[in-house]
């Protein structure tokens, strides 16, 4: 089966800056894949050049493929019309997402009307429906409300709505929790999965908290400096990580578990992406690292739907993979 | 139990906000009762808007209680004269959480960090100039970044000068507000792993402000959890965190389990958004949104009560026997948001 979205070596530099490097990915029809990574890796430069958002100092090389097609040969007028109707995004800050001066139900109505022909009127009934189905409560009555009157989470909610109002099939979500707090960011995170549930909408979600991919994917991919290093369902991403950089970001969250202050933290910073190292970019930083490193690692399969880039932890032997649990381990 | 360094007493803190017919009181903090013992790292948790910044600015005598008394050493800061003001300021020294707004721009780090002995002349310029160095050591920074300006420093570099500058005048206590919110998990785990050495190393006393219960878990012995200006549980972080008592600390640990699920997580989900601190609900604050509302709690504020196990906790049902710590969550009766 054709994959719904398919990133085939896509590379985007903006300049000097090389912000994605070789990225290759496929989501299937219907799934909830976690992208994670810190700030500066690539994560939102990947979702922008899927919804065709990127500024024009950026080049991108490869094919972003959707259904098939690729979206970077299509026309910006083709791509506009797939944007908002069958690829939509929900960013990190409601506030800015959503117009000030139009009411919160104008806004998903609008999103309707600009794919859709059809009358000011329905348009409004599928508005209140969709407000209703993202839980704004009494939406009758807050369907002319500008949406500083609502809280960080409603607007969150709306958010959602206008991305959902053409039943797409691809929602990429970008750190849709980030600016909210912990009791509604569960009630957000808690929608997505229900109305990806409900209609089946295929949702890249993008995250620096493994706890928000652990919570709602089934399946992660791990950016570092540009990079994809490693890709497996989420269980394997927390219970056998194959990269050394997925390991040094679990063994650096805080937990009750460690001894105070003894944190796994990786020694050294993120490269310059202007002038990153050549082949694997964690090799600086990297416990493992070895001479074949200054060339890019293979993506090769650990086990069923686990891959990683890295030559340390090539499956080549198991004992290869041994060594480096040990390493790793060792190190905690 | 160690000794009391600094407590607030009954502290309450209100802003007005709006002006003419719409001007109205916003209850950042509302009579709220804490005591911060030598040597220990208290942190202090909560949401937007519960009132944990106002207290941390309250205990650092930045923000003067409306009513309520701060205390340090057991003496009401209010009543201090100049020179006991002067001691205890320098005793309490601030980490803010943005480290790109908090350090000013045009000045270098040396200067930085020795604002403080400046401002408290503490020491000859040769003796301020060698703290700057030996501060600087300690948090892992060299001469090369003494003499940049914040904006050639990475995030995490600026969270170390800002943790430097603290230090400098040899505090006893450091309120770190948000400290590693804005960094990158790696950056995060330096730098908390920096503040746990400082506390180990100078005897420093913490008090660590944050909405990150992960973060609670790694570093401190006790907590106090706050909800719309009031501490609705404390104890020791141990406790309150693998039993939580309180149905908002239940929401707030189930919101917030890390890298695996926990069964009956779901269940103490909180529905509802956070009420407006300019217009709190009546009786406890939680009662639209808590599973466990009773009639009781709509009209009378819960007192913060001792359980056996030493922690305080203020919920009606809780206190009724209704439920307890041990109470197993998976049991827990559905939430009542949908």
């Amino acid at each position: 089966m054709t994959p719904l979205l398919r990133f085939r070596s896509v590379s985007v530099r903006f300049g000097d800056v090389s912000a994605v490097d070789d990225v290759s990915l496929e989501l299937s029809e219907g799934e909830l894949l976690g992208l994670v990574g810190e700030s500066g890796c690539g994560k939102t430069t990947l979702a922008l050049a899927t919804m065709g958002l990127l500024p024009s100092s950026a080049t991108v090389e490869g094919a972003i493929d959707f259904r098939g097609q690729d979206l970077l040969a299509l026309s910006e007028d083709e791509r506009r019309r797939l944007r908002g109707d069958r690829i939509s995004m929900v960013f990190q800050d409601p506030a800015a997402a959503l117009d000030p001066a139009f009411s919160i139900g104008d806004q998903v109505a609008e999103t309707i009307r600009a794919h859709r022909p059809v009358g000011r009127r329905e348009a409004k009934a599928r508005a209140l429906s969709l407000l209703r189905e993202v839980g704004i409560a009494d939406a009758e009555r807050r369907y002319r409300d500008a949406p500083h009157r609502l809280s960080g989470g409603m607007q969150q909610r709306v958010v959602i709505a206008t991305a959902l109002a053409n039943e797409p099939s691809l929602l990429i979500a970008d750190e849709p929790t980030t600016a909210l707090d912990a009791t509604i960011q569960a009630q957000i995170l808690d929608l997505i999965r229900d109305l990806r549930r409900r209609h089946g909408t295929t949702v890249l979600l993008i995250a620096h908290d493994l706890g928000v991919v652990a919570r709602l994917c089934r399946r992660a991919a791990v950016l570092y400096a540009g990079q994809l290093v490693e890709t497996a369902p989420v269980e394997r991403i927390f219970e056998a990580p194959a990269h050394p950089y997925t390991r040094a970001l679990l063994a650096a969250l805080p937990d009750r578990s460690r001894p105070r202050g003894a944190l796994a933290a990786a020694a050294g910073q993120v490269p310059d992406l202007a002038a990153p190292p050549p082949g694997c970019r964690f090799a600086p930083r990297c416990p493992l690292v070895r001479d074949e490193c200054v060339r890019r690692p293979l993506r090769t399969a650990v086990s069923s739907g686990h891959d990683v880039a890295c030559w340390a932890a090539a499956p080549a032997a198991s004992t290869a993979a041994g060594e480096i649990v040990a390493a790793t381990n060792g190190g905690r | 139990m160690s000794e009391t360094l600094v407590a607030a007493e009954r502290v309450s803190k209100r802003f007005r906000v709006g002006g003419g017919v719409s001007r109205r009181e916003l209850h950042a903090l509302d009579t709220v009762d804490l005591d911060v013992r030598r040597n220990e790292i208290l942190a202090i948790v909560g949401e937007s808007g519960s009132g944990k910044t106002t207290l941390g600015r309250s205990l650092l005598g930045l923000a003067s209680p409306t009513s309520g008394r701060v205390l340090f050493r057991g003496r009401d800061v209010a009543r201090f004269g100049r020179d006991e003001r002067r001691r205890f300021r320098r005793a309490l020294q601030p980490v803010f959480q943005n480290p790109y707004s908090s350090l000013d721009p045009r000045w270098r780090v040396e200067r930085i960090v020795r604002e403080g002995l400046d401002a408290f002349s503490l020491g000859t310029p040769a003796e301020r100039r060698a703290r700057v160095t030996e501060v600087l050591e300690a948090v892992g920074l060299t001469e090369r970044h003494a003499r940049s300006r914040p904006h050639e420093l990475s995030g995490g570099q600026r969270q170390r000068v800002a943790i430097a500058a603290a230090l400098a005048p040899r505090p006893e206590l450091i309120v770190a507000d948000e400290p590693v919110s804005a960094l990158d998990v790696l950056v995060q785990a330096q730098i908390l792993n920096l503040i746990a050495s400082l506390h180990r190393d100078f005897g420093l006393t913490l008090v660590l402000i944050t909405h990150d219960l992960d973060v609670v878990a790694h570093l401190a012995d006790r907590v106090a959890v706050m909800y719309l200006g009031r501490i609705v549980e404390s104890g020791s972080a141990a406790d309150v965190l693998e039993r939580p008592a309180h149905p908002y600390t239940r929401a707030l640990v189930a919101s917030s389990v890390h890298t695996h699920r926990t069964p009956g997580a779901e269940r103490a989900r909180l529905g509802g958004e956070i009420p407006s601190a300019v217009d709190p609900p009546r009786g406890c604050h939680l009662h639209l949104r808590c599973p466990l509302a009773m009639d009781v709690c709509r009209g009378v504020v819960p007192a913060l009560e001792p359980r056996p196990d030493g922690r305080l906790v203020a919920c009606h049902a809780v206190s009724a026997g209704e439920t307890g710590p041990h109470t197993d969550p998976t049991k827990e009766e559905p939430h009542a948001d949908r």
